[in-house]
C-alpha cells in the first residue's frame, strides 16, 4: 500500500472504482461462468470478462454508466478532518470527471440542468458514521442508474413473516428480468423504518461476496434467498441461466410493532468498490 | 448461427436471423436514446429530414462516454442502455427510419415486436455495461448531432464500428422472441420456489 495525500487516495480510488472490480466480484463471475450450462447466459459472461480485462488493462471505465458516486464514510470521532471531508471528497469528484472520465450524471430533477461535474444537491451522495477512534474510512461505490432503478422499498404486514420477505425478494426478483443487469449482488434491508430498511440494503451490498451476517438467522437467510434466486432462471443479463445473482446479502434493524420495511437494493454484475484509509497524521492509503 | 456483417445490410437479410443468432458488425451504429427519439420523430412530424439515414446503419441504445482531443471525439466506454425506455416511441420510429438491426439491453414490448416483423428488423442484447469491450470495438467517431442541444448523453453519436459484439438476436423479424419464452419459463420456476418456501 502507497501512502498518499487524501485527495490522491480519493482521486485514485475514483480511478480504480471505475475502471477494475474488486478480486472477489472477478472471481464470482468466473465460478459463474465455470458452471453455466446456457449457451446464450455463456456469451454473456465471456463478454463481461473480457469487458473486465480491457477496462483494467486499459484503465478505462468499466462501463459507460458511471454512476452516481456513493461515498460510505465511517468516520472516527477523534479524526482532525471531520470538517474537511465533504469538501475533499466533493473537489475530488469534480476533478475524478474530467480525469478519468466520468459521465456526467447528476440532474437536476426539476430543472434538468446538468452540472456537468458529478455533483449537485446532496451530490456526490455521502452517508456518515461516527465511530471510535481517530481513524477515517471511506468506502465508494459509484451506483450506476439501471440497477438503481429496480430497487424497491416493500411495506410488508409484519404477519406474512419470514416466508412473506422471501416470496417478496424472488417475485420481485424475477420480474427486474435482465434490466439491471443480473448477475447482480442483492442487498436486503430489513426492519426499522423506510428510509433504514433502504440504507442497510445499500451497505448490505458493499460487503465483500463470501462474507456471512453474523447474526445466525440473518445468514441463513442469505443462504436461502441466494438458491431461491438462482432457481429462477432469469440468468447472464436475463438471457436465461444459471446465474441470476452472485450473492444475497442481508442487515437487520429492528423495527415498530405494526411495519416490517423490505428495502431490496440490486447492484450490477458491475459492482466497483473502492475504500480509502485516512491517518489521523493526514497520510492516507486505497485498501480495495 | 454466427453472422459477422458489413453494414449497411438489407432488410431481406435481416428477415433471416433467429433467436440465438450471434452478430458482429462491421460499418456505422448511430446512438439514440429517449431524447434523441423524441427528436428525430418531432423533426420527421414537422417535414424536416434527418442529417444522416438510419437505414443505412444499426441503431444502438447508448449513451457513451466520450472525450474531446485535438483531433476530435473519441468513445471512452460505450455499453448499451435499458431498451424498454424507449417502448412508447420505437414502433413508430423502426416504421419511419427503416433501421434493420437495434442494439440494446432487456429486450422491448409487443409493439416493437411487430413493428420488427412489419419492417424485416432484428433487436439484439449486447451485453450490458460492457462498455470497455464496445470501445475497444469502435474505431472513430464519424460525427455528433444535436449535442448542443442534448449533451453528451443524449445526443446522437455516429461510430464507426469493428466486430462489434457479441450482439445475441432475442426478437426476430419472424416474431421470434427470447423474452416471451423465458417469460413462460421464470413464471414456471418463481411457481416452484414459492412452493418451496411455502413449505420449507
Amino acid at each position: 500500500m502507497t501512502s498518499m495525500t487524501i485527495q490522491e487516495a480519493l482521486r485514485t480510488a475514483l480511478k480504480q472504482a471505475a475502471t477494475s472490480l474488486p478480486q472477489d466480484v472477478v472471481a464470482a463471475l468466473r465460478a459463474a461462468r465455470a458452471r453455466e450450462t446456457s449457451t446464450m447466459a455463456a456469451t454473456q459472461l465471456d463478454a463481461i470478462l473480457e469487458n473486465v480485462a480491457i477496462a483494467q488493462s486499459g484503465g478505462i471505465p468499466l462501463c459507460q454508466d458511471t454512476g452516481i458516486q456513493t461515498f460510505f464514510v465511517k468516520a472516527g470521532f477523534d479524526s482532525p478532518f471531520l470538517k474537511e471531508l465533504t469538501g475533499w471528497i466533493t473537489q475530488a469528484v469534480t476533478e475524478a470527471t474530467g480525469e478519468i472520465p466520468l459521465r456526467p450524471n447528476t440532474v437536476d430533477p426539476l430543472t434538468g440542468e446538468n452540472p456537468g461535474d458529478n455533483t449537485g444537491r446532496f451530490m456526490p451522495s455521502i452517508h456518515w458514521d461516527l465511530v471510535d477512534g481517530d481513524d477515517v474510512v471511506i468506502t465508494l461505490l459509484p451506483k450506476g442508474g439501471g440497477s438503481e432503478n429496480m430497487s424497491a422499498l416493500k411495506m410488508l404486514s409484519p404477519s406474512v413473516g419470514l416466508k412473506g420477505i422471501k416470496k417478496v425478494v424472488v417475485e420481485h426478483i424475477a420480474s427486474c428480468r435482465g434490466w439491471p443487469c443480473p448477475p447482480t449482488i442483492i442487498g436486503i434491508g430489513i426492519g426499522g423504518g423506510a428510509d433504514t430498511a433502504l440504507t442497510l440494503g445499500k451497505k448490505a451490498v458493499l460487503r465483500k461476496i463470501g462474507s456471512q451476517n453474523p447474526i445466525p438467522e440473518a445468514a441463513t437467510l442469505e443462504k436461502e434467498l441466494f438458491d431461491l434466486v438462482n432457481s429462477i432462471g432469469v440468468g447472464a443479463m436475463g438471457v436465461g441461466g444459471d446465474t441470476t445473482c452472485l450473492a444475497v446479502h442481508v442487515e437487520v434493524a429492528h423495527r415498530h410493532p405494526a411495519s416490517l420495511p423490505l428495502g431490496i437494493l440490486v447492484q450490477c454484475w458491475a459492482d466497483r468498490r473502492a475504500r480509502v484509509h485516512l491517518h489521523a497524521d493526514g497520510s492516507a492509503e486505497v485498501l480495495d | 448461427m454466427q453472422h459477422n456483417l458489413t453494414l449497411p445490410i438489407d432488410h431481406a437479410t435481416a428477415r433471416t436471423f433467429r433467436v440465438g443468432d450471434v452478430l458482429f458488425l462491421s460499418g456505422t451504429l448511430f446512438t439514440a436514446r429517449d431524447q434523441a427519439h423524441a427528436l428525430m420523430l418531432d423533426l420527421h412530424a414537422s417535414g424536416e429530414s434527418l442529417p444522416f439515414d438510419p437505414s443505412q446503419m444499426a441503431m444502438f441504445h447508448c449513451g457513451p462516454v466520450v472525450s474531446k482531443h485535438a483531433d476530435g471525439w473519441k468513445v471512452v466506454a460505450a455499453g448499451p442502455t435499458t431498451s424498454i425506455r424507449m417502448e412508447s416511441m420505437e414502433d413508430q420510429f423502426l416504421r419511419l427510419f427503416r433501421p434493420p438491426i437495434i442494439i440494446g439491453k432487456g429486450g422491448m414490448g409487443d409493439r416493437t415486436s411487430a413493428a420488427l416483423q412489419a419492417v424485416g428488423s432484428v433487436y439484439t442484447q449486447y451485453t450490458g455495461g460492457a462498455g470497455a469491450l464496445a470501445a475497444q470495438r469502435i474505431e472513430s467517431i464519424n460525427r455528433v448531432e444535436w449535442l448542443d442541444s442534448l449533451g453528451m448523453t443524449e445526443a446522437v453519436w455516429l461510430l464507426q464500428a469493428r466486430q462489434f459484439g457479441p450482439l445475441l438476436v432475442t426478437m426476430d423479424a419472424a416474431g421470434g422472441n427470447l423474452y416471451k419464452d423465458l417469460d413462460r419459463i421464470i413464471a414456471e420456476n418463481v411457481k416452484a420456489a414459492i412452493a418451496r418456501i411455502e413449505t420449507a
